[in-house]
C-alpha cells in the first residue's frame, strides 16, 4: 500500500536518502533500523510530507502522497519529540485535534487514552508535563483516528515500562486488524517481538530489507540485537 | 484555519506576555495623556510611542513564537492540512492576539482622552503595523532554521525600519541638497512601513509645524486624502508581500 520509487534527499551536499524504494503492505510492522543519521527520520518525514524530497515518488494505494495532504488523514504519526503549545491544557489539544480532523475519520480510538489514564493529566499545561507524559499524549494523538498506517518514531524512548509495554500491546492489537506499522528505534531488543520486517538503512541507502523470520533463521538467533551486530561486524570485515 | 487561529490566542493569552505588552502600553498611554495636559500633545507622545514599540513586540514575539512551536506546527503539517493553511493560522493567531492588546493597551486610553479621527487613525495605524511586522517576523523566522539568528535578524530589521533607515534619509537629503529630491524622498518614506505610518497619522493631524519635512512633502504633492490613501496602499503592499513570500517558502520547507 506505501510505496516509495528512487526517494532521494540531499541536505546541501549531504545525501540523507539515496534512491530509497520500498514496498509496504497493510499487515506489516517494519522495524527502520540504523546508526544515528542513516536517514529514518528523514524517511519517515518524507512519508508524511515534512522533507520534501528532491527526487522519487512516494505514493499511498498508488496516489501520490506529496500533492494529496487530504491522504494524511490515513496516518497517525507520534514524533520522536512531542512539544505542545506551552499554555494549553492536555484536554484542550486533544479536543483541538479533534476539531482539526473532524469529518476525516470515521472512528475515534480512546484506548490509549484511557490506558494511559489521560483523563487525570486533562487540566495540567503542556508546560508542566514530563517527558514521559510528553510522549503518552504523543502515543494518545497517533492512535485516536484510527488510522490505516502508524509511524511511531522511537515510541518508546522515555516512557516507563507498564507504558511501554501498554504501547507495544497497543501497536500489536493494531498490527492485527491489518494495519500497517513503521517503527525507529535504537533499542533493537524492545521491539523485534512486535516487528514483522526489519529496514536497515546505512548513509540513506537500504543496506537490506527483510523478514525478520528470515534474518532469525539464516543467523541461527532469536535475538534481533546479536543478529544485527553481527551483520554489522561482517560488513565491517568485507 | 480558524480552529488553528482560536488554539493558538488561547496559548497566547495564558502566556501572560501579551498581558503585560497591554498593561504597558496602558499604563504609558495614560501618562502621557495626563502629563502633558493638551490632547494633542499626548497623541503625538503616543504616535512615537506605537511607532517605535509596536513594531518591536510584533518582531521578537512573532519571532520567538514561531520557533517555540516548531515541534507543534511539524505536528499540524503532518495531519491532512495545507501547509498554507498551517502558516496563515499561526500567523492570525499571534497577529489577532497582538492587535488585542494594542486595541486594550492604547484603544482604551484613545476612546477616553482622544476620540477623534487623528487618535483613531493612530489606532488603525498601530494596527496595521502589527499585521505588517508580525509577517516580517514570520519571513524572517520561515526562512532561518537556527532560532538565535532569527531573532537577531528581528531585531536588526528592528533597528533598520525604527532608526536607521530615517537617518540614512537625512544623510542622503544633505548630501544632495542641490537636487529636486521630492520623488527620491517619497520612494525612501514607502520602503519604511514605519514612516508611512508617521506620515499618515501626521496628515491627519494636519499640524504643519510638527509635520516636519516629509509630511510637508507628502501633502504639498499629494493633499491630505491622496496621500493618506496612496500610503494605506503601500502599506497593504508591506503587508501582502512579506506574508506571500512566508508562505511560499513555507510550502517547501524542510521541518
Ligand atoms: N533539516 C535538515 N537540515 C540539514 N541536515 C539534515 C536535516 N535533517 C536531517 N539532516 C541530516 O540528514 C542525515 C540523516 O538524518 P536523520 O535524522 O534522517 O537520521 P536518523 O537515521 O533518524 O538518525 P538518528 O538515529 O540519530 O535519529 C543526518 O546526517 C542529518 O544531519
Ligand atoms: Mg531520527
Amino acid at each position: 500500500m506505501l510505496v516509495s520509487r528512487h526517494l532521494t534527499k540531499s541536505f546541501g551536499r549531504l545525501r540523507a536518502l539515496d534512491d530509497v524504494g520500498v514496498s509496504m503492505e497493510r499487515g506489516q510492522s517494519v522495524l527502520l533500523i540504523g546508526p544515528n543519521g542513516s536517514g529514518k527520520t528523514t524517511f519517515i518525514k518524507c512519508v508524511l510530507g515534512l522533507v520534501i524530497p528532491d527526487k522519487g515518488e512516494l505514493t499511498l494505494d498508488g496516489t501520490c502522497l506529496l500533492d494529496n495532504p487530504t491522504l494524511r488523514r490515513n496516518i497517525g504519526y507520534m514524533p520522536q519529540i512531542g512539544r505542545f503549545p506551552d499554555h494549553l491544557k492536555v484536554g484542550q489539544i486533544i479536543e483541538m485535534m479533534r476539531e482539526i480532523r473532524r469529518g476525516t475519520h470515521i472512528r475515534s480510538d480512546e484506548d490509549l487514552i484511557d490506558a494511559f489514564e489521560i483523563g487525570k493529566l486533562a487540566h495540567k499545561t503542556a508546560r508542566t508535563l514530563s517527558g514521559g507524559m510528553r510522549q503518552k499524549l504523543s502515543a494518545c494523538l497517533a492512535f485516536l483516528f484510527d488510522p490505516e498506517i502508524l509511524i511511531l518514531d522511537e515510541p518508546t524512548a522515555g516512557l516507563d515500562p507498564l507504558a511501554a509495554e501498554i504501547l507495544k500491546e497497543k501497536v500489536r492489537a493494531e498490527r492485527a486488524k491489518n494495519k500497517l506499522i513503521l517503527l525507529t528505534s535504537h533499542i533493537l531488543s524492545d521491539l523485534d517481538e512486535i516487528t514483522s520486517d526489519v529496514l536497515y538503512l546505512i548513509d540513506g541507502r537500504i543496506r537490506f530489507y527483510r523478514p525478520i523470520a528470515e534474518l532469525f533463521e539464516e543467523h541461527g538467533d532469536p535475538k534481533l540485537g546479536r543478529v544485527i551486530a553481527k551483520i554489522m561486524r561482517e560488513t565491517a570485515d568485507a | 484555519m480558524l480552529k488553528i487561529v482560536k488554539y493558538v490566542i488561547r496559548d497566547i493569552i495564558r502566556s501572560r506576555i501579551i498581558i503585560a505588552y497591554a498593561l504597558i502600553l496602558l499604563a504609558a498611554s495614560f501618562g502621557l495623556f495626563n502629563l502633558g495636559g493638551d490632547v494633542s500633545k499626548g497623541l503625538i507622545g503616543m504616535l512615537s510611542l506605537v511607532l517605535l514599540v509596536v513594531p518591536l513586540v510584533c518582531l521578537i514575539f512573532g519571532t520567538i513564537h514561531f520557533y517555540n512551536s516548531y515541534e507543534f506546527i511539524e505536528l499540524l503539517a503532518s495531519q491532512p492540512l495545507k501547509r498554507g493553511t498551517i502558516l496563515m493560522g499561526e500567523y492570525l493567531g499571534v497577529a489577532l492576539a497582538l492587535c488585542g492588546a494594542l486595541l486594550l493597551g492604547a484603544g482604551l486610553p484613545v476612546l477616553l482622552y482622544a476620540a477623534t479621527a487623528t487618535g483613531f487613525t493612530l489606532l488603525a495605524v498601530g494596527l496595521a503595523l502589527t499585521l505588517i511586522f508580525v509577517a516580517i517576523a514570520f519571513l524572517g523566522a520561515v526562512a532561518t532554521r537556527d532560532k538565535a539568528r532569527g531573532v537577531g535578524m528581528a531585531m536588526l530589521v528592528w533597528f533598520y525600519f525604527a532608526l536607521l533607515h530615517g537617518g540614512l534619509m537625512l544623510l542622503i537629503l544633505f548630501a544632495f541638497e542641490d537636487y529636486p529630491l521630492e520623488k527620491p524622498t517619497m520612494a525612501m518614506i514607502a520602503l519604511n512601513p514605519i514612516d508611512l505610518g508617521r506620515v499618515v497619522v501626521l496628515l491627519q493631524m494636519d499640524v504643519s509645524a510638527l509635520m516636519g519635512y516629509t509630511g510637508a512633502l507628502m501633502k504639498d504633492l499629494l493633499g491630505t486624502t491622496t496621500g493618506i490613501a496612496s500610503a494605506a496602499g503601500i502599506l497593504t503592499l508591506w503587508l501582502l508581500i512579506p506574508l506571500a513570500l512566508a508562505c511560499w517558502i513555507f510550502r517547501k520547507k524542510d521541518l
